[in-house]
């Protein structure tokens, strides 16, 4: 595959808070058009790692390159602006705004009208202001959030609210969709709709970079799995690959208690 | 009242009671002039007030940026004008070219104020915005060495009133019997520059910038993760504000004629800020009638406590500002308890009073 073929480009990102090496040498890269899982215990670095990709925090080393173009020292709108779009862990909407009115914010970066427009309300922002209106609920439609455009976000069910998210950060219209966590919370029904959403925007031509604990939904819906054990990569493949590594397994059940019981000696 | 004002749902009662609002405005200042002049001023300063609240409101309402100093972006303004237009410095230039230059400058304040307290909220944003209109009200008393620019304490005297060739807003003019007074016409003026800046206030409100200031008063982070530049988005809160603030400053002067640093302190910056607060953050109309209601109060009793006073007791028992005072602070209590988002609360001030999240 040629470096072109790449959409992201993660090589040597390390973060540190004061002694802690939340990420060490971190490098990995994501292909269009994939679903690419980011798994690995508590505090492994996951959401480090996203706050490091979409400018929330500085990296203290490494760099990534998106879509052929570096992405360091870039703010979070830059890299917004850029086509990373990404949800929260702990969902951020705008609580007190309509689930409409949060998805016209994320059109925002797309559009162009500034004060003189708005004061001034021209054929140019008023034709904007209705592509805005029109392409959020499309999205509200696309997500099946639209039934309830008009509610508050925080009045909206959990897993609403989990959508809604997604369909604000498709609104930016980004190349790379960052989920974190969207499955967190959620019962069975909705994480298989979930799965069936994430396919579908996936076909639509969308990358998603996908953080996850429902390992279910990871290996049902990841082309590939990065992951991290305290900050370190320790595994990175297809799915069902590493699913069977052993370093991958010892994460997870808990270092060296190894089957070693017999006592060779 | 938005029933009663919507042109789309019931055009014919709409327009009927717009028509209406126009000609009592039309003809207040004549009513109020057979009262006294007084208080065609008095109403004219109210006017200034309510423009004054609806800038704050750009910066509190819809950006959710605690400003405690915006009366220095009046003062900007108003010094402006006055330099530029009184025999101070014999500069003598028209108020239409004044007003955008002291928009200007202001503005540059804004930015200025803007600037370096970018990654503060609340309480902090509100300590350092206190710090700089003092630092301007300071400025303003102490520029008069070695440089005599603002004529320190004393202020400004003999500044130029509204002149447009030989028609001068400072003279009384008969024109078909109906007698216009000074304060009169400045009254038609103010109103016009308000209607302005209703105008402006309600469409910036419902704009792709009102919604980016709505996203960062709800949550900055996400609002800087969606692609909204919360630094210019920021900065453009606190100048729009501050040109407002320039504006009535540059107004104020000349209505005046005079202007001392007095006229600036913290006092006012409170004042304006309890009028966008009592009237509901956020709500144009609300702050209208916060700032008209904090306006008219205080000139109400100071024409009623007095003569009240005589007449139940004799003599005068309570100062009048001190009555002043007792009822502002049962005011806010009675808000606090009564309406906590104010009187014409935001819909989003309600939403987030009304309920909490689920999620």
């Amino acid at each position: 595959m040629s470096e072109q073929a790449l959409l992201l480009e993660a090589s040597g990102i390390a973060k540190r808070f004061g002694g802690v090496h939340a990420l060490s040498e971190v490098s990995f890269t994501i292909r269009p058009g994939e679903i690419y899982g980011l798994i690995g215990p508590n505090g492994a670095g996951k959401t480090t790692l996203f706050n490091v990709l979409t400018g929330i925090y500085e990296p203290d080393g490494g760099e990534f390159r998106f879509d052929g173009q570096p992405l360091s020292h870039l703010k979070p709108n830059d890299v917004a602006e850029r086509g990373i779009a990404r949800t929260f862990q702990n969902i951020r909407l705008f609580a007190n705004l309509s689930a409409l009115e949060n998805v016209m914010i994320g059109r925002h970066v797309r559009t162009h009208a500034g004060v003189f427009g708005a004061v001034t309300r021209n054929a140019a922002t008023r034709a904007e202001e209705k592509q805005i209106e029109k392409r959020a609920h499309e999205l509200l439609e696309y997500v099946g959030v639209a039934a309830r455009a008009n509610d508050l976000a925080k009045h909206l069910p959990y897993g609403f609210q989990r959508r809604l998210e997604i369909a604000r950060a498709l609104a930016t219209d980004p190349k790379l969709l960052a989920l974190d966590e969207p499955a967190a919370g959620m019962n069975a029904t909705e994480t298989a709709s979930l799965e069936a959403l994430l396919h579908h925007i996936r076909r639509d031509g969308t990358t998603i970079l996908l953080i996850e604990h429902d390992m279910k939904l990871v290996m049902g819906v990841c082309d590939r799995v990065l992951v991290l054990d305290y900050g370190k990569k320790i595994a990175e493949g297809p799915a069902a690959e590493v699913q069977s590594d052993p370093a991958v397994i010892s994460a997870y059940l808990g270092g060296e208690i190894t089957l070693n019981l017999k006592g060779t000696g | 009242m938005h029933q009663f004002f919507d042109t789309k749902k019931n055009p014919r009662l709409a327009w009927v009671g717009i028509a209406i609002v126009a000609l009592v405005l039309i003809a207040l200042p004549f009513a109020l002039a057979g009262i006294g002049t007084a208080w065609v001023r008095i109403t004219n300063l109210a006017i200034l007030f309510v423009f004054l609240a609806l800038g704050l409101n750009i910066v509190v309402g819809f950006a959710g940026l605690l400003d405690l100093g915006y009366i220095a972006f009046y003062a900007v303004g108003a010094y402006v004008y006055a330099l530029l237009a009184s025999p101070h410095f014999n500069l003598h230039l028209p108020f239409w070219v004044i007003l955008p230059i002291g928009a200007a400058v202001a503005c540059l304040f804004g930015a200025l104020l803007g600037a370096p307290t970018l990654k503060l909220r609340g309480d902090y944003l509100a300590i350092v915005t206190l710090g700089f209109g003092e630092i301007i009200r300071i400025f303003l008393n102490n520029l008069s060495q070695p440089v005599n620019i603002t004529n320190g304490p004393q202020g400004i005297t003999l500044i130029d009133p509204f002149r447009i060739g030989s028609f001068s807003f400072s003279q009384s003019e008969t024109i078909a019997g109906l007698t216009f007074s000074g304060p009169i016409k400045y009254y038609y003026l103010l109103l016009l520059v308000l209607i302005g800046a209703i105008v402006v206030n309600l469409r910036l409100q419902n704009s792709r910038i009102g919604r980016a200031w709505e996203a960062i008063r709800e949550d900055e982070i996400a609002a800087r993760a969606m692609g909204i530049n919360t630094r210019n988005m920021k900065l453009l809160a606190f100048a729009m504000g501050a040109s407002f603030g320039g504006v009535a400053g540059g107004m104020f002067s000349a209505i005046q004629g005079f202007i001392s640093p007095e006229s600036f302190i913290l006092l006012e910056s409170v004042m304006v800020l309890s009028m966008v607060v009592l009237g509901g953050m956020g709500n144009v109309w609300g702050v209208i009638v916060g700032a008209l209601l904090l306006s008219f109060t205080p000139e109400i009793l100071r024409y009623t406590v007095e003569p009240a006073q005589k007449a139940m007791f004799g003599r005068m028992l309570i100062d009048p500002e001190v009555i002043r005072m007792l009822l502002f602070g049962f005011a806010l209590v009675l808000m606090m308890l009564f309406r906590p988002a104010g009187i014409l609360p935001s819909a989003l001030r309600k939403r987030e009073l009304e309920s909490k999240p689920v999620g």
